[in-house]
């Protein structure tokens, strides 16, 4: 079903960003027939999710505001809890036994899966809505799909996301509209964060062998079809920020390998270092 | 956008408006003694009333102090944010920081009751002239300290704010009554992190005991300076703004979690510390207060850090605040324009 006003619109919300994390025990069986690529295909989606989220946590005390402070921690919860219940159920699938904790706190950085755009520094807040509000395009869209999608159960998480992310992408864009048509800093620094972040932009729509086999499978959805959508929104966006689109350019990317920015492992070392400072031990 | 927030609360109150209510043809002299009489029939005060100017900035003072130590509260715990150990305990104190960002905003609300900005309130606080609890000016180490905060510092507070929740104004007890409730939730996530801990293997038990033993003096003194040397006490009390004594408050606090300790199998670092058998409630040892009166007049660890911290947050987001006001007047402007 398509939306029939801008997604960035002040669309009613049935319910606020939740915290709530649903059951993570064991609920449905797995279906034994999982195509091989689920499980990378889940890190993917978990990880941008857990690394977006982190770095927006950066942000709490720090805000320029104080009802920012508060947005932003509740958008980084919203981004945790989907990828708290994406690795839960991507140790489900990989069957050996892994805990959404282990997934997030034991693999190395070339583990893993997530866009170069979420682990790059958060910047000053222009950097940060306007990372934000690019990935909460690129998110919005891709959750609508993957809650249509023929895998029960992360259909089942996508659409519990797409409620959250409806909220996101209002928020982002509003902040784009307020600082691209706000003063000539904030317009300056608006611009310059886009111009900045561009070349992060195509590798959300570069499908890889995994995002093919989903989309054979029925599970994920064509990204390549995605893009027009993306950027008849941010286009929309930018021209009542009176921001200018940059020219598409070379495309920076690899991250779905594992291949990341120099700025990934700093981000995990922090996240990760009291669970590693204690192996087995329960918190 | 953040200042329509604030009107859409309905909690921006101008000193006009509060200065209403006043009738024109009544002496100071009597409205004053009419002011008393409601304080000793154990009446609330709400926000259109008159009342002494002095009760107003006791008021403000207390509960702009309160706001301020919310805020520079999320600063310490924030510290451990990126790092905690798992997700759930990474979204659990997100989620409490973020609670206590919003704590601010209630009682900055609740002070702009009285008629003063939340601009001016937080201009005070970086200017170093309003002060916030002395207990955030220690530094957060280790994770398990994050549980003791819950735990201590976050328990110390529910003891101060349930008594506040009867306090004589309104606003500022209505805040109390609901932020309380979120603090007790805060509490128990404090203490099952401890209790976890102490649970777990020897080097996660010593980081709670160590985290306990650096936070159990200093949340003594969160509660204030003890009742012979608390200039406020007294008027405070007769206006039932407070109603319980620092020393009152202290005791009922350690009566609390001594026990709590034992649970869990920490100790507590006061070797005079020993259940009365006359009183039923703990003797404990000598609370030193020069270092409590150091902390307070800006020596304490992380004093200027926090201070700073905050000062860069609002610099920082001096470009962001502007875009959103110019942003709003050039709306406005068009909303105004005849329509083309």
């Amino acid at each position: 079903m398509r939306e029939t006003r801008p997604i960035t619109s002040a669309a009613s919300r049935s319910s606020g960003p939740s915290n709530e994390l649903g059951p993570l025990t064991p609920s449905s069986p797995i279906a034994p027939s999982s195509p091989p690529k689920l499980f990378p295909f889940l890190l993917g989606l978990a990880d941008d999710r857990l690394v977006l989220g982190h770095r927006l946590s950066e942000w709490c005390g720090h805000g320029p505001i104080l009802e920012e402070d508060i947005a932003l921690a509740n958008i980084a919860l919203d981004l945790v809890g989907q990828a708290t219940l994406l690795l839960n159920l991507a140790g489900k699938i990989e069957g050996k036994g892994r805990s959404e904790d282990a997934l997030a706190y034991f693999r190395d950085g070339g583990e893993f899966r997530n866009l170069h755009i979420v682990e790059l520094p958060k910047g000053d807040y222009a950097y940060t809505i306007v990372r934000q509000f690019l990935f909460d395009v690129y998110s919005y869209h891709v959750l609508e799909q993957l809650q249509k999608g023929a895998h029960r159960e992360l259909a089942g998480i996508a659409a519990k996301g797409f409620k959250e992310v409806r909220y996101h992408v209002r928020h982002s864009s509003e902040w784009v509209v307020r600082m691209g048509d706000g003063t000539d800093e904030s317009h300056a620094r608006a611009q310059k964060a886009l111009d900045d972040l561009w070349r992060f932009t195509p590798e959300m729509f570069r499908p890889d062998a995994v995002d093919i086999e989903m989309q054979e499978h029925g599970i994920g959805p064509d990204l390549t079809a995605l893009k027009p959508q993306w950027d008849g929104v941010v286009r929309e966006v930018m021209g009542r920020s009176t921001l200018v689109m940059p020219a598409d350019s070379y495309m920076i990317g690899g991250g779905r390998n594992g291949k990341h920015t120099e700025f990934l492992g700093h981000m995990l070392a922090e996240m990760q270092i009291v669970a590693r400072s204690h192996p087995g031990a329960e918190w | 956008m953040w200042r329509a927030a604030v009107t859409k609360n309905g909690c921006r109150q101008s000193r006009e408006k509060v200065m209403e209510k006043q009738p024109a043809a009544t002496t100071d002299e009597d409205l004053n003694a009419a002011f008393e009489a409601r304080i000793a029939n154990g009446e609330t005060i709400e926000p259109k009333d008159w009342m002494p100017e002095r009760y107003r900035t006791q008021l403000i003072r207390m509960m702009s102090q309160h706001a301020h130590s919310e805020i520079v509260g999320m600063l310490p715990e924030g510290n451990w944010i990126t790092r905690a150990p798992s997700l759930r305990r990474k979204m659990t104190l997100l989620a409490k920081v973020q609670d206590e960002a919003g704590h601010g905003l209630y009682i900055y609300c609740g002070a702009e009751t009285l008629g003063i900005d939340r601009a001016e309130l937080v201009d005070q606080l970086l200017s170093g002239r309003a002060k916030y609890s002395s207990i955030f000016n220690y530094p957060t180490l280790t994770w398990a300290d994050i549980g003791v905060i819950g735990w201590f510092v976050d328990g110390a507070a529910i003891v101060n704010q349930t008594v506040l929740a009867k306090a004589s104004y309104g606003p500022y007890a209505r805040a109390m009554i609901r932020i309380c409730k979120e603090e007790n939730f805060h509490k128990k996530q404090g203490y099952e992190i401890i209790a976890t801990l102490a649970r777990g293997t020897p080097a996660q038990k010593a980081m709670a005991q160590d985290a306990v033993n650096r936070w159990w003096w200093p949340s003594l003194m969160m509660l204030g300076p003890s009742d012979t040397d608390s200039p406020n006490t007294a008027e405070l009390m007769r206006w039932r703004v407070k109603r319980k004594t620092n020393d009152e408050l202290r005791q009922r606090f350690i009566d609390l979690t001594v026990p709590q300790a034992e649970a869990v199998g920490l100790t507590l670092p006061d070797p005079d510390l020993k259940l009365n058998p006359e009183t039923n409630s703990y003797d404990f040892g000598p609370i030193d207060w020069e270092e409590f009166w150091a902390v307070v007049k800006g020596n304490g660890p992380c004093n200027r850090e926090r201070l700073q911290a905050r000062r860069d947050a609002h610099e920082n987001g001096r470009w962001v605040r502007e875009a959103a006001e110019a942003y709003a007047s050039k709306q406005q402007r068009a909303a105004q324009s005849p329509a083309a």
